[in-house]
């Protein structure tokens, strides 16, 4: 099972929050309101964590298959604004027998531009 | 200021339908491609997906407990989040019905010597059996200096 290439998320806009936005529900101003971004002391609207999870997660269900995910884990390191891109990739961490299945897990990672950890995940799932 | 009264309070319990168009619409937001998202029959959520419960704990009074931990909107940040899966994750056309619990609060020292608080908020997601099939688990942090 060899990983997938690492997927390119961006360069990153506002357009890319509020269609989440729109998606997710989640409409707080500080992710599309560029004054009230500003207020909380930010140099502009930030992404949405849940975007960046959720496209860090796609990359695995589109190779592993969403139906075959049992478990995922997502924690941010530092925010992410207009204009960044991050580089989203992962790898298998571990393959054992759990349930009379065979597992794997996999760690991920999506780091900006600068090579920073924007976002750390954890996935399980099973083999298809 | 987190309050620590909010340990252990629970939200009305709320349903949530599984739809193919808004499966659709998410995919398509973060970028997901697999195509059992995009079938025709019983399509398969993206991996975060059963965060659109924001759509349908509105819908009842008192369904989602996260405001009374009263976490500071400048201090206060998202800091994981995790959702088990008891099985293939849910399809287009399930019922779901969901319920919010604040289930543990805890301090930590950071490097630089603040109080980090945390609080975590697990939601139980049952079929129309009754049985456990999902559970998103939000964990939340507040930094005291």
């Amino acid at each position: 099972m060899t990983p997938p290439p690492p997927r390119i998320l961006g360069p990153l806009t506002r357009t890319d929050f509020v269609r989440y936005q729109g998606a997710s529900g989640d409409m707080n101003p500080v992710h599309h309101d560029e004054g009230f971004a500003k207020a909380a002391g930010f140099p502009a609207p930030l992404a949405v964590g849940m975007l960046t999870a959720g496209a860090l997660n796609a990359w695995a269900t589109d190779w592993l298959g969403p139906e075959n995910l049992r478990r995922t884990r997502i924690r941010w390191k530092r925010p992410v604004f207009p204009g960044d891109t991050l580089t989203l990739v992962g790898e298998i961490s571990r393959r054992y027998e759990e349930k009379g299945e065979t597992r794997v897990d996999l760690e991920l990672s999506g780091r900006t531009q600068e090579d920073h950890i924007a976002v750390l995940g954890w996935m399980t799932f099973v083999c298809p | 200021m987190v309050a620590r009264s909010a340990l252990g309070e629970e939200g009305a319990p709320f349903e949530m339908d599984i739809e193919r168009g808004k499966i659709d619409e998410f995919a398509r937001a973060v970028g997901a491609t697999h195509a059992r998202h995009f079938c025709e029959e019983r399509a398969a959520v993206p991996a975060t997906f059963l965060t659109t419960i924001f759509f349908w704990e509105k819908r009842v009074s008192g369904a989602n407990p996260w405001h009374l931990v009263e976490m500071s909107e400048e201090r206060g940040m998202h800091a994981e989040q995790e959702y088990l899966f008891h099985g293939p994750p849910p399809k287009a056309g399930d019922r779901l019905t969901c319920k919010s619990t604040i289930t543990d609060m805890w301090d930590k020292q950071s490097r630089s010597g603040d109080t980090l608080t945390f609080v975590k908020m697990v939601t139980e997601f049952r079929d129309e059996t009754g049985q456990l099939v999902a559970e998103a688990i939000l964990t939340g942090v507040e930094r005291q200096p």
